[in-house]
């Protein structure tokens, strides 16, 4: 196969470039559309707010999911909030501000384009959902609050206290059943995807089960929607709900779909650390508590020891003996400092031996100060909830003791390649959301995904999806065509397969061993060796996971190891893809940090201070590349594609937060 | 580490006749949460042979809804303001027998062991829990300031994750702390005001329809509720429907 990837830019100047779109797009006629089926995989906030509006306009529409029901999308746990270039606050924020720091955040590893549609529309989506009801946090005066987030330096981030997520998805899911109602969206819960129909090389329809009757079918569309969230769980533990997958985004990669920059994975730095090796997940800590909290650890390695051991407490440890290594590295930023910077931080000084955790692996973030100077009462109407919500996990009161944090996987910049339209490579795949690629580039800003899942959902796809339709005669796909029935075939033997091994290990043991392995070499930081020693292990894992694995009962009924089987599987080959991915880019940018590039004391802009040495270097000349990579097989090297970067608007610079 | 007993409902497809097992859970550590124990449990369960113990969770974070465990005849367990995901071992004494199973309801048919049919949920809220805004066509967010009380007072009621432990923990298996809430959420908002009346018929016809039952002020539901909705929601829900129908008479 041979790939043009052509990313579909619309020419003219950046910021009309949108509006110019629009206004080219393609129109179906309103009774046409109800002609029209797409079937939409996920209803998460960007595969809820497409179906729910394509919908309305008109189409009909099929929306899956693998919860019970559509309000449960893994969108309902975010926490901190929503960016919007309102400028409500006066504060000198614009669009073009809005643009220029995701741009920056996402280390210049972004198209431009995207990257400006999205601040655009960003402002129409809080006019939405504020119309549907959802309750965002307000002044007295009666008008939204805002808050800063995450490093920006305006108040941008719309927020509905500790829940936005929820508020937000509970909007969509609401939209979603009126439509349900109405008839225009069928609705499918408990219901996984497991593959993708291309009937003469275009997306026409989906292979799936019923997680309640075991029940492999087909269901054919004229273009298929995938808005199935990030694949953070291929490091077993990560923030990620339990159920959080890559398969069918994978599935689509089998059939031809291109992987773009899978090794872009975002580490939070503020969650619960680990505890034991039952443990099935981690929690976030919501990046507000940073506007507060200071984070430290000591300057002895003899200290970290007897904290650890808990010989001494930390209130006992004097001011003299702190290291606040955020404030120290990046004064101007300090607590504050972007996610991927603040993680590393924490990562190295715990390597250093002055980790506190018992584990070794954990930091302090300190409300002493602040309570000292707002008062008690301040900070527990600020972070009252979350601190009720620590004390339960980690049971330790946080107004008494610190609390203990470390860095944690917590969302993919990685995904399918999308163009402009949000097409992929495959004619009528549309992906969006958190799984595919568009926005973020290495890196993205807090309060930006929920930006993304809906715009994608809500403002983009209803547009742009029709510049597909409108080549394709309506309804030419049927379930019975031949592609159905080899797709459903292969289905069925597959998972024939996986109960057919009765072997000796658990699927969560294997889970666990490759997400260990991911995490030690693809994780915080990555050099050649530990990349090179895991395309060596994974293929390991892989073969003896199919000869091995212990799946019982049957597949004629609800059968949860069945279902984590399947996903453990495409994990374990997508893992491959994203170390080939780490291997192959030979620079460090936002989330992909390689230790061979790095900024050192050899280095000028070190020397004059700019930076500090310990920071990514980029490889602009050689790497402003969207790494788009094609599946060849088990047996084989993905091949890499190459999308180039152009940058006409904004000058990618060092990111220096010193 | 706790060594406990678990008595668990065990029951194969909706079609089955179910029964209590008897497990040993030895070995338990304190930290782990409630889940993570069956997850150690499950593992024991399958390489001696048998299948796992089936239930509903995903964020195990306390937000989605999913997790919906009874434990000890309690929905979420007795402590307070929590769900299932939420509880940790450390709660539990060393030798307790823990007592587990189903959201147990008639609209809530079992679909294996500890899973539940809650879609009749979905479906209350399908029949007019929304409001009818199509994308697009929304005005400026600032346009329609909302006091900051009666945006308060929406979110406390919004702040339902749906999970049905009110309904499982009414005798009744009455559904109305549920769709009061979604009733008062919207109800609260100046945006909520042009479908109220419709809203609240629409919904409590449906619930009654789905084979909830009635509500007799018996305040199981608010006890059990993992987000601690009040009850205050039901009596405002009592009055906007008389209200709604009274209307809906004259007009007819
Ligand atoms: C703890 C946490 C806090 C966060 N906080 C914030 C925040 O404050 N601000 C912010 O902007 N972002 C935040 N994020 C990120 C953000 O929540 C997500 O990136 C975003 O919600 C993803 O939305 P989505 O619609 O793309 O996918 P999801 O919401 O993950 O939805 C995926 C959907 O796909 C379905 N699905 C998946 N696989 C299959 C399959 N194989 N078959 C059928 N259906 C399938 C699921 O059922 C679900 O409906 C946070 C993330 C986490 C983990
Ligand atoms: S009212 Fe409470 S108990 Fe009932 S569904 Fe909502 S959150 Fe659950
Ligand atoms: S698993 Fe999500 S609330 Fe318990």
């Amino acid at each position: 196969m041979s790939f043009v990837l052509d990313s579909k830019i619309p020419a003219g100047p950046l910021d009309q470039k949108w509006s110019k779109h629009k206004m080219d797009s393609k129109l179906i006629n309103p009774a046409n559309k109800r002609k029209f089926t797409i079937l939409v995989v996920g209803s998460g906030l960007a595969g809820g707010a497409a179906a729910a509006t394509l919908s309305e306009l008109g189409y009909k529409v099929k929306c899956f999911c693998y919860q019970d029901s559509p309000r449960r999308a893994h969108s309902i746990a975010a926490q901190g909030g929503i960016n919007a270039a309102k400028n409500y606050q006066n504060d000198g924020d614009s669009v073009r501000r809005l643009f220029y720091d995701t741009i920056k955040g996402g280390d210049f590893r972004s198209r431009e384009a995207n990257v400006h549609r999205l601040a655009e529309v960003s402002v129409n989506i809080i006019d939405q959902c504020v119309a549907q009801g959802v309750p965002f946090a307000r002044e007295y005066g009666g008008l939204l609050d805002n808050r800063s987030f995450g490093g920006a330096q305006v108040s941008r981030t719309f927020y509905a206290r500790g829940q936005t997520g929820q508020q937000l998805l509970i909007g969509c899911y609401q939209a979603l059943e009126k439509e349900i109602h109405k008839g225009g969206v069928e609705m499918h819960p408990r219901t996984e995807l497991l593959d993708l129909v291309l009937v003469d090389g275009h997306a026409k329809g989906i292979i799936v089960r019923d997680l309640v009757t075991g029940k492999v079918s087909s269901h054919a569309g004229d273009a298929v929607i995938m808005a199935t969230g990030g694949y953070g769980n291929v490091f077993f533990l990560s923030t990620n709900a339990m159920g959080c997958n890559v398969t069918a985004a994978w599935r689509a990669a089998r059939r031809g779909a291109l992987f773009a920059n899978p090794c872009y994975t975002q580490i939070h730095p503020t969650c619960i650390p680990v505890s034991g090796d039952y443990q099935s997940k981690l929690t976030l800590m919501s990046e507000s508590l940073r506007n507060d909290g200071r984070i430290w650890v000591p300057k002895s390695k003899e200290t970290a020891e007897k904290l650890r051991k808990k010989q001494i407490t930390a209130d006992q440890v004097a001011d003299d003996d702190r290291d606040y290594f955020l404030e120290r590295k990046y004064p101007s930023f300090g607590n504050l400092s972007p996610r991927d910077i603040s993680s590393r931080a924490a990562k190295e000084v715990c390597d250093e031996g002055r980790g506190i955790a018992p584990t070794g692996l954990g930091v302090y973030l300190d409300f002493r100060d602040a309570t000292k100077r707002l008062g008690e009462s301040t900070i527990r109407s600020r972070y009252g909830n979350l601190f009720q919500m620590y004390d339960k996990i980690a049971g330790e009161d946080p107004y008494k003791q610190p609390m203990m944090i470390y860095p944690a996987v917590h969302y993919t910049m990685g995904g399918l390649w999308v163009d402009y339209n949000l097409m992929s490579n495959i004619p009528g795949l549309h992906v969006l959301g958190e799984a595919n690629f568009s926005d973020h580039g290495a890196n993205r800003l807090g309060a930006s995904a929920l930006m993304q899942g809906l715009a994608d959902g809500y403002f983009v796809i209803p547009t742009t999806i029709a510049n597909y339709l409108a080549t394709q005669k309506p309804g030419s796909a049927s379930v019975n065509d031949s592609a159905f029935k080899q797709a459903e075939e292969e289905t069925n033997s597959r998972v024939n397969q996986l109960l057919g091994i009765n072997g000796k290990r658990t699927v969560d043991s294997f889970h666990r061993e490759l997400g260990l392995l991911m995490w030690d070499n693809c994780g915080m930081a990555r050099n050649k060796e530990g990349l090179e020693e895991n395309l060596k292990r994974i293929p390991e894992i892989r073969e003896e996971f199919w000869q091995n694995v212990r799946i019982p009962g049957a597949g004629n009924l609800a059968n949860m190891e069945l279902e984590k089987a399947g996903r453990v599987a495409d994990f374990i080959e997508f893992a491959e893809v994203m170390c080939h991915d780490a291997l192959s880019r030979e620079e460090s940018c936002g989330g992909h940090f390689r230790t061979e590039h790095q900024y050192t004391e050899a280095d000028p802009e070190v020397q004059s201070g700019f930076i500090a040495s310990g920071e990514a270097k980029r490889h602009d000349d050689t790497f402003g590349y969207v790494a788009a990579w094609q599946y060849n097989g088990n047996d084989q090297a993905p091949t890499l594609h190459k999308e180039p970067l152009i940058f006409e608007d904004v000058h990618p610079s060092v990111r220096s937060y010193k | 580490m706790l060594n406990l007993t678990l008595k668990v409902w065990r029951q194969k497809t909706s079609q089955d006749t179910g029964s209590m097992e008897t497990y040993d859970a030895k070995n338990i550590p304190e930290e782990a949460s409630f889940l993570e124990m069956l997850d150690i449990v499950n593992t024991r369960i399958i390489m001696s042979g048998g299948e796992p113990i089936h239930f509903d969770h995903d964020c195990r974070e306390g937000i989605c809804g999913s997790c919906s465990l009874t434990i000890n005849g309690v929905p979420h367990s007795k402590e307070k303001g929590i769900t299932t995901c939420q509880i940790h071992m450390r709660k539990f004494k060393e030798g307790d027998t823990i007592w587990i199973e189903p959201f147990r309801a008639r609209a809530f048919p079992v679909v294996r062991d500890l899973i539940v049919d809650r879609s009749a949920m979905d479906r209350i809220i399908a029949a007019g829990g929304y409001i009818d805004v199509r994308t697009g066509s929304a005005v400026d967010a600032n346009s329609i300031p909302i006091s900051k009380m009666d945006a308060d007072s929406a979110f406390d009621a919004a702040a339902c994750i749906g999970c049905g432990a009110c309904i499982a923990a009414c005798k009744n298996s009455s559904a109305m702390l549920f769709t009061a809430a979604k009733v008062s959420h919207l109800g609260h908002l100046p945006q909520g005001q042009p479908e109220r009346d419709k809203r609240v018929l629409s919904m409590v016809r449906q619930m009654d329809a789905e084979g909830f039952g009635n509500c007799t002020n018996q305040y199981e539901c608010e006890a059990a509720c993992p987000k601690e909705i009040s009850v205050d929601h039901i009596a405002r829900m009592n009055r906007d429907f008389t209200s709604a129908l009274i209307k809906e008479q004259l007009i007819s």
